[in-house]
């Protein structure tokens, strides 16, 4: 077993670490749900999920186990070998595309291997995204027509209408980016933004690509985020799957776990969507601060350990029993957490990029709620126009200025 | 049997029975999604040669772009079932003869061409060195006889380097 084990260590390695981050992905997309349900109800003045645990904290749980145990029809006349492709197409081709990202600068060392955060470093890793996202379109587009209904023939007409137009804005954006960075691989765009020209020469926040030199990606950022909404489908681009006029869209005929994984597959692109926009735009794990300001490390540390105590006095208070054990126990894992962080140079060392990046993800995340309850559906006319008229054009010119000046700038 | 020669054969295999596929399936949609399959394996090829780049475009250009439109084109149409004529199955009496001539005439070229195979410099990078190398030496033939006749001048890190003289 060990000589096994040290010839394929490698190959070991990979799998091991498909298997966290399959894990980690999709108990956030759980609770990615739950999230989105408490800010969209507190948006709107009500309470949100609180019934399934302490403040609904079990309620992804109920729905994962709901979505196992509904009953699965399948509708006369559909196209069989499609109709179950597409939910399955959809579902593998989300996850793959986090294996690109790189999640920490620094390697772990273990056994003599140095073991990166993130699965496959690739050097096209940015094609190889938008390659596996341009594929993902064929699993709502099959849905809606393998179905053999009306509403989601309409849901997957539209949404390949819309992906057709937004892809092109996509990624045309981030070729301003590619321009500054000189490189595919997103380890290496984080990089180049770690030593780029900051705006004045000032370090921290300035280094990164929407502030950075000679032309700030400003534009860029705002054309990709918007097309990047647009390509995954959300509020307020949800026209392939809008509940007013095409009662569900493209999933109108797709039960139980069919319909979960299109659920999973439109989260877990939310979370790439968040991961691409914190390292393309926002300096990946690089800290806002500047490095001279030693203190910020802290941070982690002053951030978790009072969370931890507040989620320890609010268990002490709470009304159910559960909530009274669950929640003083939750905190004080926080609290450990932060106090580790704090004890531990070393560690905390290690945890400064990750902590940055997943900071940045989040805060992407909350923006998709955000917007989810504020802003209104897009007519199709205007989603069109949007697109072709304002998107393109903006990033066309965003490419050509971003050139201009990084040849201004060299010579 | 080595890795590479083994994903090879499965990927050639998937672009084969993709071809097949599409010209045997009775429904546009099902036609479309083989040459998807098709795309796709040829995109594995190109990644086996070295060639990450061409493999990216073609599954963004075609995979991604051309087929969706075909997709959409038929999905908007609604297109059916194909319907056999008489004529349509006169076609496949002729066609397959043909077919198989066109196949061995191209192959016999290829076999007596006798192009040599040039090694190209595989830049160390951090991820999949090994399979990459290992999987050069040997499929370069095929990319340079039927892509480009100097491939070496149009893709990949040789854009860089000067020929020599």
């Amino acid at each position: 077993v060990n000589d096994f084990v040290a010839q394929h260590a490698e190959i070991l390695i990979s799998l091991v670490k498909i298997a966290i981050l399959l894990f980690v992905v999709l108990t956030v997309n759980a609770y990615l749900t739950w999230f989105e349900r408490k800010v969209v109800a507190h948006i709107q003045s009500r309470w949100g999920p609180h019934r399934v645990g302490p403040h609904g904290l079990l309620q992804p749980l109920a729905d994962g186990l709901k979505f196992l145990f509904k009953e699965d029809p399948t509708p006369a006349g559909v196209d069989r070998f499609v109709y179950y492709l597409a939910p399955l197409l959809a579902l593998a081709l989300a996850l793959t595309s986090i294996a690109v990202i790189p999640f920490g600068p620094n390697p772990i060392h273990f056994k003599g291997h140095d073991i990166y955060l993130g699965i496959a470093d690739l050097n096209i890793g940015i094609l190889a995204l938008f390659a596996i996202t341009a594929l993902g379109v064929y699993g709502i587009a099959l849905a809606g027509w393998s179905s053999n209904s009306k509403y989601p023939l309409l849901g997957g007409l539209r949404s390949s209408a819309q992906m057709i137009s937004y892809e092109l804005a996509l990624t045309m954006s981030v070729v301003g980016v590619l321009l500054m960075a000189g490189k595919f691989s997103l380890r290496d765009i984080i990089d180049a933004q770690a030593s780029a020209h900051g705006l004045f020469g000032w370090g921290g926040i300035f280094h990164w690509n929407i502030l950075a030199g000679p032309f700030p990606q400003i534009l860029g950022f705002l054309c990709f985020f918007v097309a990047a909404v647009a390509e995954t489908n959300r509020v307020p681009f949800d026209l392939p799957e809008a509940e007013s006029e095409l009662v569900a869209g493209f999933h109108t005929e797709y039960a139980s776990f069919k319909f979960a994984m299109f659920f999973i597959a439109e989260y877990t692109s939310m979370i790439t969507v968040s991961c691409l926009c914190s390292i393309l735009f926002f300096g990946g794990w690089l800290s806002p601060f500047p490095a001279s300001w030693t203190f910020t490390t802290y941070l982690p540390s002053v951030l978790l350990i009072p969370f931890g105590l507040w989620v320890i006095w609010d268990g002490m208070r709470y009304e159910t029993i559960f909530g009274k054990l669950i929640l003083p126990g939750a905190g004080a894992v926080i609290t450990a957490l932060g106090a580790v962080f704090l004890i531990f140079p070393a560690v905390n060392e290690f945890i400064q990029g990750p902590f940055w990046l997943l900071s940045k993800i989040f805060v992407f995340l909350f923006v998709y709620v955000w917007m989810r309850g504020t802003l209104p559906r897009f007519r199709y006319d205007q989603l069109m126009s949007f697109g072709w008229k304002l998107l393109l054009p903006v990033s066309l010119a965003n490419v050509v200025i971003t050139a201009s000046a990084l040849l201004w700038s060299s010579r | 049997m080595n890795a590479p020669l083994i994903i090879f054969f499965v990927l050639a295999a998937m672009a084969v029975v993709g071809a097949l596929s599409l010209i045997l399936q009775r429904h546009p949609i099902h036609s479309a999604l083989s040459l998807i399959v098709v795309m796709v394996a040829l995109a594995g090829l190109y990644l086996l040669m070295g060639a990450e780049f061409v493999a990216a475009v073609q599954i963004i250009v075609y995979g991604g772009a051309i087929m969706v439109l075909f997709v959409f084109v038929i999905m908007l149409l609604n297109a059916g079932v194909e319907e056999r004529t008489n004529l349509s199955k006169l076609a496949g009496f002729a066609g397959i003869p043909l077919a198989v001539a066109l196949t061995g005439f191209l192959a016999a070229a290829v076999a007596r061409s006798r192009l040599r195979t040039g090694r190209i410099a595989v830049r160390r990078h951090r991820s999949h060195q090994s399979a990459r190398q290992s999987a050069l030496p040997g499929f370069r033939l095929p990319f340079r006889t039927h892509f480009l006749p100097d491939s070496r001048r149009y893709f990949g890190r040789d854009c860089t380097r000067r020929p020599p003289g």
